[in-house]
């Protein structure tokens, strides 16, 4: 007997929770528990009094697995709202950033500073024989960056997830 | 706001917020708290022998008064010990706070002496969890879990107290009013979804009410709501086992239970339905059978308090989020409102009426005075015997709770206390000391096999203290019945370790415990022996022995549609392929 698995769809999720021990471990524990997929997640405070951190998750599933993890998400008691950015209408905004150490001499040096010139990112460290690279975009973008680094000496490479904003003056 | 230690204000809590009963097992970590409770006038502090039963001694005790039950234990072992009554509370919807001691902050993370890490342990097998770290904040914590543990869905909260906060002095504080900032439930439907529920139910022709135990958990307003909206719509009745008492048995529109032992009728009737009414139940795999058969030419409402049991396992046609009472008593109200009448279903309830010709619930036994007692008639028996007495009826989980479930029939709500979600064994006994601690008065049996009653059967100390008149009616067929019923289904009969082996003699144990001990032997002892149980005071195990081989029927059996039912012992095959197996 196989055991069969669905095919599914790329979602970002922002969620706002109360700012207290263990709200990331109950949701991280609900995605292992229920076998829901987490592609990257990020957290951070984000009120002036410290009391709300907002979640953004990239999950991926069928469209009845999106709604179920949402659901289940917002019944958690310190969960304040739960968004779906990619819902039907709901144009958003996606950044990552990505801290790129490239070792190397010579003409793959001069090649890895003219590629990060053409993706727009910053050198934030150098030495005689290496470059940390800031760039900062969609995961996509950093994907092909990281992959034409791997051409020029990559060493090392630290991503923070993706975060991600709905477009327009409204507000969560 | 006034300055107390930390454990007396988690006494001074209980007592606002009206706790009676607490159930537990003192230890280093909450000796503060028993201390505070020591000659307490009006908390009684019911001792159990082990944990677990303290766990499921308060579901028994919220399960049958609708009030949550509160548990007190100590930390390390006793933590650990009480997950898995936390656990069944939150699989069966159960309101229940449980008080957990914690090692003392300082010592939080360095392995101390029964230190274990609850909050982590507990934290998804709650509905939700605290540690708290200052004393201060124990008199919101506490008004807040209980707020938390009876609204919405409600489930099993944990707070987890270190030590030295029981030590500490701190502000007790009383939140004037409790509105979370984050958990809010939606407890009043949708008027618009009302209305479209209201259209979907006149147009019906085929349509099945299928409740659950949020009718329970509604509170027996639910109940009644139930049963006006039935009467007004002439639409027949089906329920999980969780939702067994809400509408009474002996109504005609009443199918019995639905799913994996429910009845013929109410299986074929949800799957012929052309509308299902969902109302408070959550579409288990007990109850649906095989998924892409389910239920295939019907719309179906859910009326439900949790969104995420929407959709979750069946797509439904329209959702009611909601309250089961509050959406029951909107239904009503707009029904009346159109000054709607009940369709005729007489060709729907011709076609229920063939099903129920099967008489699914017969089963073959012989009559004579030393025959063997089949553990149907054994449970038929118990019920005619209690009629009319009102009895508070709890199981443990195996065959004999499946028989008790068809055959034991209830008028009302908080009267059937069974371990439906989680299935645990050890959950009966101890479930029917809580229900006789709240209600003293009256008659509580907990219908047990001889394998599950032995999972906590150390409570019998704790009735005995307590002088609680408990009885304890045992199918004792020396299998564990269900496991051997799946193994002739499944393994060609194989009985990998499902024989009750080395079986004490109840009769003995009972006097062991200063108990009354009873045996049955045959079917000529069975009506005076269950009359010796009811009439004699204090309590009393019945040792009935049934016919050893006796299997649960009608069986959807796993990976089977409503319509596959087997009826009857011969139909049984003894192999299944893989995907079946496969299923729990």
């Amino acid at each position: 007997m196989k055991i069969k698995t669905e095919a599914g769809e790329r979602h970002v999720l922002a969620i706002t929770v109360d700012n207290e021990a263990g709200v990331l471990a109950k949701i991280t524990g609900l995605f292992t528990a229920r076998g829901y997929n987490i592609e990257s997640l990020t957290v951070a405070d984000i009120s002036s009094d410290h009391a709300l951190s907002r979640i953004t998750i990239v999950t991926n599933g069928p469209p009845p697995i999106i709604d179920q993890i949402i659901a289940q998400l917002d019944r958690l008691v310190p969960v304040h709202r739960v968004i779906d950015l990619n819902d039907a209408g709901e144009a958003h905004v996606e950044r990552e950033i990505a801290l790129v150490k490239v070792a190397g001499t010579g003409d793959k040096r001069i090649e890895a500073l003219r590629m990060a010139d053409v993706f727009r990112a910053k050198v934030v460290d150098t030495t005689l024989s290496s470059f940390i690279f800031e760039i900062t975009g969609t995961s996509d973008k950093v994907d092909r960056f990281i992959a034409l680094m791997r051409e020029c000496g990559l060493v090392e490479v630290g991503r923070t997830g993706v975060v991600a904003i709905a477009r327009g003056p409204e507000a969560l | 706001m006034t300055e107390m230690s930390g454990a007396d204000m988690v006494v001074q809590a209980l007592v606002d917020l009206g706790v009676d009963t607490v159930f537990g097992y003192p230890g280093g970590a909450v000796l503060p708290i028993y201390d505070a409770l020591f000659n307490h006038p009006s908390i009684k502090h019911i001792l159990v022998r082990h944990e677990q039963a303290a766990t499921h001694a308060a579901e028994g005790y919220a399960r049958s008064t609708g009030k949550p039950g509160v548990v007190l234990v100590t930390s390390g072992p006793g933590a650990t010990n009480a997950v898995t009554g936390i656990t069944d509370a939150l699989l069966d919807s159960i309101p229940m706070v449980v008080l957990t001691g914690q090692v003392p902050t300082t010592l939080i993370g360095t392995d101390a002496f029964q230190e274990c890490d609850t909050v982590g342990i507990t934290r998804h097998c709650t509905k939700h969890n605290y540690l708290v770290m200052d004393p201060d904040r124990l008199g919101p914590i506490i008004h807040e879990a209980f707020h938390i543990a009876t609204h919405g869905r409600p489930g099993p909260v944990v707070i987890d107290i270190p030590k030295n906060v029981q030590v500490a002095t701190g502000t007790y504080s009383v939140p004037e009013f409790i509105q979370h900032n984050s958990y809010r439930p939606q407890v009043d439907p949708d008027a618009d979804a009302i209305a479209k529920a209201i259209d979907l139910i006149a147009a019906a022709e085929r349509p099945i009410f299928y409740t659950g135990g949020g009718v329970i958990n509604a509170g027996p307003d639910a109940s009644a709501a139930l049963r006006q909206l039935v009467s007004l719509t002439g639409a027949p009745v089906t329920s999980t086992l969780m939702g067994l008492g809400a509408f009474p048995s002996d109504d005609p529109k009443w199918l019995g239970m639905l799913g994996m032992h429910g009845t013929y009728e109410s299986n074929m009737a949800m799957n012929r339905a052309d509308l299902i009414i969902a109302v408070g139940a959550r579409f288990d795999d007990r109850v649906t059978g095989r998924l892409d058969a389910f239920s295939p030419d019907s719309k179906k409402i859910h009326i439900d308090i949790d969104r995420s049991s929407i959709n979750k396992i069946v797509p439904v046609d329209l959702a009611v989020v909601g309250d089961a009472g509050r959406a029951l008593d909107a239904l009503i109200a707009a029904w009346q409102a159109k000054k709607l009448s009940a369709r005729d279903y007489g060709e729907w309830w011709r076609r229920i009426d063939g099903w129920r010709a099967t008489r699914c619930l017969d089963f073959p036994e012989k009559k004579e005075p030393n025959a063997a007692i089949m553990p149907q008639r054994a449970v038929k028996a118990l019920f005619d015997a209690t009629r009319g007495r009102d009895p508070i009826i709890t199981t443990e989980v195996g065959q004999h709770q499946m028989w008790a479930a068809q055959h034991f029939g209830f008028a009302a709500p908080n009267r059937w206390l069974t371990s439906g979600g989680l299935g645990t064994m050890g959950y009966g006994f101890p479930a029917a000391v809580g229900a006789q601690i709240a209600h003293p008065g009256r008659l509580v049996i907990c219908i047990a096999g001889e394998a599950s009653l032995q999972m906590n059967i150390q409570e019998m100390g704790t009735v005995s203290q307590y002088r609680l008149p408990v009885k304890i009616f045992i199918l004792n067929n020396e299998w564990m019945g269900m496991v051997r019923q799946w193994q002739e289904l499944t393994y060609e009969s194989r009985y990998s370790n499902s024989y009750s082996d080395s079986l004490p003699d109840f009769v003995k144990l009972a006097d062991a415990y200063g108990w009354t001990g009873l045996r049955i032997d045959t079917l000529g002892e069975l009506e005076a022996g269950i009359a010796t149980m009811i009439d004699t005071p204090g309590p009393v195990i019945v040792d009935c022995r049934v016919a050893q081989l006796a299997n649960c029927f009608p069986m959807i059996p796993s990976g089977a549609a409503h319509t596959d039912m087997i009826l009857q012992p011969n139909d049984i095959v003894g192999t299944m392929d893989d995907e079946a197996k496969a299923l729990v």
